[in-house]
């Protein structure tokens, strides 16, 4: 049995649904990361959790109790608000130690456990201020302080890092995850951010209008994304989705790509992961392909079952320092190509692509699922 | 060199405007407090023989020791000592148990919400615009079945149900402010219903606090309708016993025992205003704009 176990959940505010037959299972020192647009629920989600919400219809179940009419005090579960929610007439230090005070524990241990975590920290110089005399990354710090003094059976992390600029949130996404390889503790994390999604969790759970789209580790859900919305959300640049038909050619069946401009399609081989004898002749799909699966020849990928080389005019060419976009058309739709950062490509010219259809996925226009 | 000469010049001229009106309206408004210091301090004697501005020749405080002990009001003749009395006895708990009932009312009608608690608000702040008149008969009635009629304790009732309105209105508009997830936040570290309030919100609410007591102090110290209504004699506050000092003639006025009792009269309130004063209008102004 799986520690946080979500089953059958459904919120409704009136006849507005916002949650919609949710079920999700996280094991013990797991890191699930709730993902997905904003208003498609993940906060309201991890509120359920935290028992801040009441919930409609379903379960939730924490090491096996069901803990859905239990008060969120009573749960055992420390969160990490987004405004990080510091009691702003209390120092440092009676902030981190509040929740242990609450429960009793003698003074002389909690000032003990206090100094520990300001420790791990680096609070220790700010110990007796007030929040309002501290830096948005010192309040993050000690919201942080706050949840790790304890020892709760479960972390909630309500967009913790959005406040942040750019480079503190980069080092604070390096720390929270130091803190779970070395803590092995049991997390749920709600983000917008796919990157913080991407890097941190061991389980992700993308959500779109209250419904669960999918659930899977990152890799499954990068590489194998269950329909069009979660292959479209997930990633950035994000997947290249361009429009493609069945064909019969040289005695075997192709994907066929219409091309700017005329100029004869396009027609790669069906991707080596997919079956091809279910696929009838002159359907229409849906090719999914990740910038990293188009690249210059020279850094095709060697060990790839099925790489194919189309010459195609480059439209924009925006250099990134790591690595070089470029931009070409198919299908009426810009697609982007992830190269070498050294790669010599200029505006207008016919450069030879290389398509890694190893790494490729097939959609139905219609339901928008993945094939295979 | 010019530009800066004629930008200073004006502003110089406007300021010696503002400042030449504000002065002339304060010594306008300090006139009278003048006028019942100067008399105060001046015998019955020279009351008449000099005018209402003139400084006392030989300032003495007999007036004010006449007024505190022994001045008569109606039948007896032992100043005001006692009344004051009364009054800081009506006062004191009257201000502070209905700032209390309106900081917990704010709290639960802003942090707790329940079904209907809109409407519970909408009818406390509709007992806000009740004049005090239309329930005098009732309340006289209700005070004397409770035997509380004629009492300090009476009054204190009175003045509590009657503040409650305002002080919740206080309260809530400034809660209402307030972040939720502060409170979820305490929820989570295991803070209980009263642990989150004296923890977190009231420390945070000296603003409001302030102005809710002097809101209170200077309406219910001030009050002279439901004193002289539901508490004659023994047991009535300040202000009706000035009234009755200033109204019992035995021959002569004495202006200058009447200006003492008023004087006393009007301390507490002063007082309060001096203290808390600075808080006032930063309370006010933080309720306002961000309610």
């Amino acid at each position: 049995m799986a520690f946080l176990d979500v089953i059958a959940l459904r919120k409704r505010y009136g006849t507005i649904e916002v949650l919609k037959n949710i079920n999700i299972e996280l094991e013990e020192g797991g890191f699930l990361v709730l993902v997905g647009p904003s208003g498609c629920g993940k906060s309201t989600l991890l509120s359920t959790i935290a028992g801040l919400e009441t919930i409609t219809e379903g379960e939730i179940r924490l090491a096996g109790n069901v803990i859905n009419d239990l008060h969120p005090s009573k749960r055992d579960i420390a969160m990490v608000f987004q405004s990080y929610a510091l009691y702003p007439t209390m120092t440092v230090e009676a902030n981190i130690g509040f929740g242990l005070e609450m429960r009793g524990v003698p003074k002389l241990e909690r000032a003990k456990a206090v100094a520990r975590v300001a420790e791990t920290l680096q609070l220790t110089h700010v110990l007796k201020r007030k929040p309002s005399q501290l830096s948005g990354g010192q309040r993050q710090r000690v919201a942080m302080g706050r949840v790790l003094v304890r020892n709760p059976r479960l972390f909630l992390f309500d967009e913790p890092l959005s406040n942040l600029d750019a480079k503190l949130r980069v080092d604070m996404r390096i720390e929270i995850k130091r803190l779970h390889q070395e803590t092995g503790r049991t997390i749920v994390y709600v983000t917008h951010d796919q990157i913080e999604a991407m890097t941190l969790a061991t389980k992700i759970a993308v959500l779109k209008d209250g419904e669960l789209q999918q659930v899977g580790t990152p890799n499954e859900i990068y590489n194998r994304p269950t329909n069009l919305f979660v292959a479209d959300f997930m990633g950035s640049p994000s997947m290249n989705l361009v429009r493609a038909a069945v064909v019969y050619q040289d005695g075997r069946k192709g994907l066929s790509i219409s091309r700017r401009n005329g100029g004869g399609d396009l027609v790669l081989g069906i991707p080596p992961t997919i079956t091809s004898t279910n696929l009838e002749e002159g359907r229409s799909l849906i090719l999914g392909l990740r910038p990293e699966a188009i690249t210059d020849r020279d850094s095709a990928d060697r060990h790839a079952r099925a790489v194919e080389f189309v010459d195609c005019t480059v439209e924009l060419v925006e250099p990134a320092g790591s690595d070089t976009f470029v931009v070409t058309h198919l299908a009426d739709k810009e697609v982007v190509a992830r190269m070498r950062s050294d790669a010599d490509v200029r505006p207008g010219q016919t450069l030879s692509f290389a398509f890694n259809l190893d790494k490729a996925v097939l959609f139905d226009p219609e339901s928008g699922q993945r094939l295979g | 060199m010019s530009a800066q000469a004629s930008a200073t010049h004006p502003r110089g001229l406007s300021r010696l405007l503002i400042y030449g009106s504000l002065g002339l309206f304060a010594l306008f408004y300090l006139l009278p407090l003048f006028v019942m210091i100067v008399t105060s301090l001046k015998s019955l004697d020279e009351i008449h023989s000099g005018t209402m501005l003139s400084l006392p020749v030989a300032p003495t405080f007999d007036a004010w020791e006449k007024a505190w002990s022994s001045a008569c009001s109606g039948l007896s003749c032992n100043g005001v000592k006692g009344y004051f009395v009364n009054s800081i006895r009506m006062v004191v708990p009257a201000v502070v148990i209905s700032a209390m009932l309106g900081a917990f009312n704010g709290y639960v009608l802003t942090k707790w919400r329940f079904t209907g608690h809109r409407w519970i608000f909408g009818l406390m702040l509709f007992g806000c615009f009740i004049p005090f008149q239309v329930v005098l008969v009732p309340t006289a009635r209700l005070l004397g079945s409770l035997g509380l009629a004629n009492t300090t304790t009476g009054l204190v009732l009175v003045h509590v149900v009657y503040g409650i309105g305002f002080t919740t209105l206080f309260f809530r508009n400034f809660y209402v402010a307030f972040p939720d997830e502060l409170v979820r936040a305490a929820m989570l570290d295991g803070a209980g219903f009263f642990q989150i309030f004296f923890r977190i919100l009231l420390p945070s609410s000296l603003p409001i606090i302030v102005v809710t007591v002097i809101y209170q102090f200077t309406n219910i110290w001030n009050d002279f309708l439901f004193g002289s209504s539901f508490a004659a004699g023994e047991a009535a506050p300040m202000t009706v016993a000035l009234n009755n000092l200033v109204n019992s003639s035995t021959g002569v006025k004495e202006y200058n025992v009447n200006m003492a009792a008023a004087i006393f009269a009007a301390l507490p309130t002063l007082f309060v205003y001096l203290v808390a004063g600075r808080y006032f209008v930063r309370g006010l102004m933080a309720g306002a704009v961000k309610g």
